[in-house]
């Protein structure tokens, strides 16, 4: 489903004297349908920034990053903003550690939208986001506010109801289960169990190893590519 | 590599000088029906040189716009007659301007300014413009007791939905909007946001939008164009550019905004 080969990142950084930071170099990294892989790497390493490259967030220096979207690979490194955003719409889902939405909007309409904007009936797309609001455990009267005034577990767990609503064929999870408890990061897996069954790919960034061990096929050590590791 | 087809505007090589001064120099960019483009960039970098020349409301003094008709196609802004591009600019297009003042009419009804609008294109029947006018007041969220109040008694975050209501009853397809949320205060602002991202979704709006405010940038626009000195020094993916900048205007940009 995605297929990176000998990417390459580093940042720039002109507002502090042009110092150049190396990430890493000639990653080669292949995600394939019903698998679960585990970033790993000490922090620092580049894990999140791998990610972000995956999903365009961030450019690569290097490399490509073919996905498979609508039948054809693209490759999202040379690919247009709007090849990208049809991507995000309808092919790869990201859950972020951050939840950045319009204040006033209730959050019953934040999880149902990646679904409406699939072209999903409105009514279908509620009753789903109703119910993974309820297997994470956001009480029902939170519904119609904005999320902004959540705590950060609940804000943690709106984000996860809305990257599973739409049933992505890749998702890209950054610690999906920090900071929450028990109950709900079983909820998570299971929800992680459910994509690897309908055939979804996956890529994760999890900060327990009970978790990887737990939903995992197998993992993908960022660090033996930074710059200067094999020197 | 950029691969767009049927785009709805399309700018090319624009330059505005005023003398010997850049405004804005060779602009170049295609936008889609239902597409978002952001423009920021600090006072004076050529934003709002920039919106004025696309628009049909300053010629620029190089390079060429072309706008696809509702009937006559693909249409260069410029060349058009000034009939044709009056036509145009008070149906297909609309601009929202900052202060609201300078977009309504402020010694007329709420719902006159609306209904003039529809007037303009040919609508005569006053029961038909006063009821839509009705229609859009609620969806801008202003109470229907107020139609024919005058738009001086009215809040500016009020005075701010009221022009974009009168903006929008024509059905345009392409939005021009120069600091939509600029005078307003923070709570107004996510109101009007929360308007202005379903309006546009709802009604498959192409939108320009000009705005020095980063988070409303990354909230509403799709593509981001990031100007200095007259000169487009980035153009791309919003989150990729203020997430990712390349270049060091755009670092300084993204760096210097406040943490809360």
């Amino acid at each position: 489903m995605l297929h990176a080969q000998n990417v390459a990142k580093s940042f720039t950084l002109h507002t502090q004297g042009s110092v150049t930071i190396p990430v890493f170099q000639g990653v080669d990294f292949t995600l394939s349908g019903g698998e679960c892989i585990a970033l790993t790497g000490e922090s620092g390493s580049g894990k999140s920034t791998f990610m972000r490259m995956l999903y365009a967030n961030y450019t690569c220096s290097d490399g490509s990053i073919r996905v498979f979207h609508d039948g054809d690979w693209l490759d999202i490194t040379t690919a247009s903003p709007h090849s990208i955003l049809e991507v995000r719409k309808r092919t790869m889902g990201y859950v972020s550690q951050f939840l950045r939405v319009i204040p006033r909007v209730p959050t019953l309409e934040i999880v149902a939208e990646p679904l409406v904007a699939l072209g999903a009936a409105r009514d279908h797309a509620m009753d789903k986001a109703r119910d993974l609001l309820t297997r994470l455990r956001i009480p029902e009267r939170l519904w119609q506010l904005s999320p902004l005034t959540f705590s950060g577990g609940e804000q943690q767990r709106v984000n996860i109801a809305r990257g599973f609503i739409a049933d992505y064929p890749i998702m890209l999870l950054d610690e999906p289960t920090a900071s929450l408890d028990a109950q709900n990061r079983a909820t998570v897996l299971a929800l992680i169990e459910e994509a690897k069954g309908r055939g979804a790919a996956i890529a994760g960034i999890f900060h327990d190893h009970e978790t990887r061990d737990a939903v995992c096929t197998g993992s993908f050590d960022v660090t033996s590519f930074k710059v200067g590791a094999n020197d | 590599m950029t691969q767009i087809s049927n785009p709805l505007l399309r700018v090319d090589n624009l330059t505005m000088m005023y003398g010997d001064r850049v405004g804005c120099k060779d602009v170049s960019f295609e936008l889609r029906p239902g597409e978002v483009l952001g423009i920021v960039g600090e006072s004076g970098s050529g934003k709002s040189t920039l919106l004025r020349s696309i628009s049909a409301q300053q010629e620029p003094t190089k390079g060429t716009v072309q706008y696809n008709t509702r009937i006559d196609g693909v249409c260069d802004v410029y060349q058009m007659s000034e009939a044709q591009r009056r036509l145009l600019m008070r149906t297909d297009w609309a601009f929202v301007h900052q202060n609201p003042r300078d977009g309504l009419r402020m010694n007329v009804s709420a719902g006159a300014n609306i209904g003039e609008r529809l007037m303009a294109i040919g609508d005569r029947h006053y029961g038909n413009i006063r009821s839509n006018a009705d229609a859009w007041l609620g969806k801008v969220e202003i109470a229907s007791e107020r139609i024919d109040d005058l738009p001086s008694t009215f809040s500016g975050g009020m005075q701010q939905r009221l022009q974009i209501a009168r903006n929008l009853v024509t059905s345009p397809r392409l939005v021009f909007m120069d600091e939509p949320t600029g005078g307003l205060d923070v709570s107004v602002q996510a109101r009007l946001l929360d308007l202005l991202r379903g309006l546009v979704h709802d009604l498959n709006l192409a939108v320009i939008i000009v705005t020095h405010d980063l988070a409303v940038a990354r909230l509403l626009s799709h593509r981001l164009m990031v100007m200095q000195q007259g000169k487009v020094i980035e153009h791309g993916l919003t989150d990729q550019v203020l997430d990712d900048p390349q270049h060091p205007y755009t670092q300084l940009l993204v760096s210097s905004i406040l943490q809360n």
